[in-house]
């Protein structure tokens, strides 16, 4: 019940700020674009590199929405009272993570024939790609909500969000551009999601309590 | 149960403490480098395959094993630091991190230094030395963060929860890399492990394991007294130390 | 007089003690060995220059922040060991207002409700008591800062919490609205409640149980 309330509230957020979202989904086209422009618009080559390029990609967007998840609630004084408050902090942080998946995550997932057609990705391997985004998506809010929690009240969070969320991305670039890669050469991948499946589980069951925790030693 | 360790919350206690523990942590570990190195740089039979150039793994197996090995300490203080709100453990966490970096640099340096004569060039994908190189990014990650806020004790405590977090990452980072590896047909002929060595030159890599953790104590002892001391500043034990000079 | 009321502590039971608290902010020694208490019906008033630590006091009291010296007691419990039930207990309103200013009145308010589990319901009269009739439908960002912090107060007409922590509630209020606040504490006070509140208006109405604690600036 609250946490319906909670994620109608980020939505509505989301709606009447729609940079928010919108500029990193533009960002993540340009950054596909940008590739071949720089390593040459050969076909086969492009389509070797599909699957690295679209998680990275995929990595730089999210992290470019992350700023602004806790900023406002922070400067307004709301996560503050809400630490206070104590009780609803789950249903917030849950509520944030939602929000972010289906304003940053889900909308990447529904680009991926964008992402097809200009990375030249065969039938096979477009399978793969949005299976791997619809379970990596969300891993990926997880982490930045985590990496937002830690520098909300830092001086220079935006860069430092990046750096501290890069190591922990890698497994899941590894595993998704892997089991794209496998699904381009027409072999089972099936290894790959379900490891990414078992990250996202992890990552669902341990995320959000260190969030809290990332809060509340930002209002300390 | 854990009444003894109650003591060791108390900053001046193990300002004391590590004050005693310092020289012969720092004595011992000065004498099993020389001990380790002179011995294994100088005085180990060369390996069949790789003539003298194997012998930097005296330095580079005892300072990864350590890169590793000092992140888990880390971690565990950072846990008693989160768990229990031990400040002097969230100090600890702070004099960790950079003997670790520093670790993981050593380890990355002298595996691409041994990597040169072995594959004659400088960096390689490998499974070890990008592992390492993921290590080194967690460890700027926890001073970069620590350093980010006006508050140092808010620092302190986000570097501990982010050490936390990297700790539980660690294993699947390292899963993930070795997994790629074997994916990518690596460079991974070089045996790096240890357990294929000969005695002859198990023993001084052993004495020069022990001796990095024995240095990794000692300068954290340093560096923790150093950072009760700036933490405590406004306590009259601190005062009167001060005093004292 | 104290009326009896449904709050959890009841009169002559001690809230909110602190004792020998002090706190150390970049270096600075704000207070230490700083005692207070607080029973149901108590308003206390936090009182210092700018810069002296009244806010970090409050944070402290409110159990954002440890204490670095000291404990803070909540019925004569340890602060962190009953923190649910504190936390429970209590309406902190901070420096800052705690509405997001792209949200409307109603929206801000319908928030809180929900943070502070209170049943959802229309809003419309309490903001008209607030003098905010006919702007409970634009963004916050389009009222003044007066009207943006009764926005903020109008939490205190419907929370179900006992103790009350104000930093500088009246900020930005005229005459009418900080009448209306006092009159409203007042009322809060006679029900059992209490409220902790620093400011640096004189407090006009008399409280039966008022205590003014200066916290002394120390550079």
């Amino acid at each position: 019940m609250v946490m319906r309330q909670f994620l109608q509230r980020e939505l509505r957020l989301l709606a009447r700020q729609k940079a928010d979202w919108l500029n990193p989904l533009l960002f993540f086209v340009i950054v596909l674009s940008l590739f071949p422009l720089g390593v040459g618009p050969e076909p086969n080559l492009l389509r070797l590199m599909a699957p690295g390029i679209v998680w990275i990609a995929a990595l730089l967007s999210v992290l470019l929405a992350a700023e602004r998840l806790f900023k406002d609630d922070y400067r307004n004084g709301v996560v503050e009272q809400l630490v206070a408050t104590r009780q609803p902090l789950l249903s917030y942080v849950l509520a944030k993570i939602l929000a972010n998946w289906l304003s940053t995550g889900l909308p990447l997932v529904i680009l991926s024939p964008v992402v097809a057609l200009l990375l030249n990705v065969n039938q096979a391997s477009f399978v793969a790609m949005i299976l791997t985004l619809l379970l990596g998506t969300p891993l990926l809010s997880l982490l930045s909500v985590m990496g937002a929690a830690l520098t909300v009240s830092a001086d220079k969070g935006g860069i430092l969000l990046a750096l501290l969320i890069l190591p922990l991305y890698i497994p899941l670039l590894i595993f998704a551009s892997a089991a794209v890669e496998a699904a381009s050469m027409v072999m089972p991948y099936h290894g790959q999601l379900a490891i990414m499946l078992a990250m996202l589980l992890f990552a669902l069951a341990l995320i959000p309590m260190a969030v809290i925790s990332a809060l509340k030693l930002n209002v300390s | 149960m854990f009444k003894w360790l109650h003591p060791l919350a108390k900053p001046e206690t193990v300002y004391h403490l590590c004050g005693k523990l310092y020289p012969w942590l720092m004595f011992a570990a000065i004498a099993l480098l020389a001990l380790g190195n002179i011995w294994g740089l100088a005085f180990t039979p060369p390996d069949y395959q790789q003539g003298d150039s194997y012998r930097i793994i005296h330095i580079h197996v005892p300072s990864a094993i350590m890169s590793m090995g000092t992140y888990s300490a880390m971690a565990i203080a950072a846990f008693v630091a989160l768990v229990w709100q031990v400040k002097v453990a969230q100090w600890s966490v702070l004099a960790i991190a950079p003997i670790g970096a520093v670790y993981t640099a050593i380890a990355l340096i002298t595996g691409m230094a041994w990597g040169k004569p072995m594959w004659g060039t400088w960096w390689v994908w490998d499974a070890r030395l990008t592992s390492e190189l993921i290590l080194l990014f967690l460890y700027l990650g926890v001073i970069a963060l620590s350093g980010a806020f006006s508050d140092r004790q808010t620092g302190a405590k986000a570097a501990s929860l982010l050490a936390i977090v990297g700790v539980i990452n660690l294993p699947i980072i390292h899963f993930s890399v070795e997994w790629w590896n074997t994916l990518h047909q690596g460079a991974s002929i070089t045996k790096f492990a240890k357990p294929s060595i000969d005695p002859s030159m198990l023993w001084p890599l052993l004495i020069s394991i022990l001796a990095f953790k024995v240095l990794m104590l000692a300068l954290t002892c340093l560096r923790l007294r150093t950072a009760i001391l700036v933490n405590e500043q406004h306590r009259p034990w601190v005062k009167a130390l001060a005093g004292e000079r | 007089m104290i009326n009896p009321s449904t709050f959890p502590v009841s009169a002559n039971q001690l809230l909110l003690r602190a004792d020998a608290v002090s706190c150390i902010r970049q270096d600075r020694v704000l207070f230490e060995q700083l005692c207070l208490s607080v029973e149901p019906g108590d308003m206390l008033h936090i009182a210092g220059k700018n810069g002296a630590g009244k806010s970090s006091l409050l944070r402290l009291l409110a159990g954002l922040a440890q204490p670095d010296d000291g404990i803070v007691l909540y019925r004569e419990k340890p602060l962190h060991d009953v923190i649910s039930d504190y936390a429970a207990n209590l309406c902190y309103i901070g420096h800052h207002s705690g509405i997001h200013e792209q949200l409307t009145a109603l929206e801000n308010l319908s928030f809180w409700r929900a943070a502070s589990g209170v049943a959802p319901a229309d809003d419309f009269a309490l903001l008209a008591k607030l003098g905010l009739a006919g702007l409970e439908d634009i963004p916050c960002r389009m009222l003044s800062a007066g009207q943006q912090r009764r926005v903020s107060l109008a939490r205190l007409w419907f929370t179900p919490c006992q103790l009350w922590i104000l930093d500088e509630p009246f900020t930005a209020l005229d005459q009418s609205a900080i009448t209306l606040l006092q009159q409203h504490f007042l009322q809060h006070l006679l029900k059992g409640g209490s409220v902790i509140l620093t400011t640096h208006q004189s407090l006009s109405l008399d409280y039966a149980r008022l205590t003014t604690m200066e916290i002394a600036y120390r550079w």
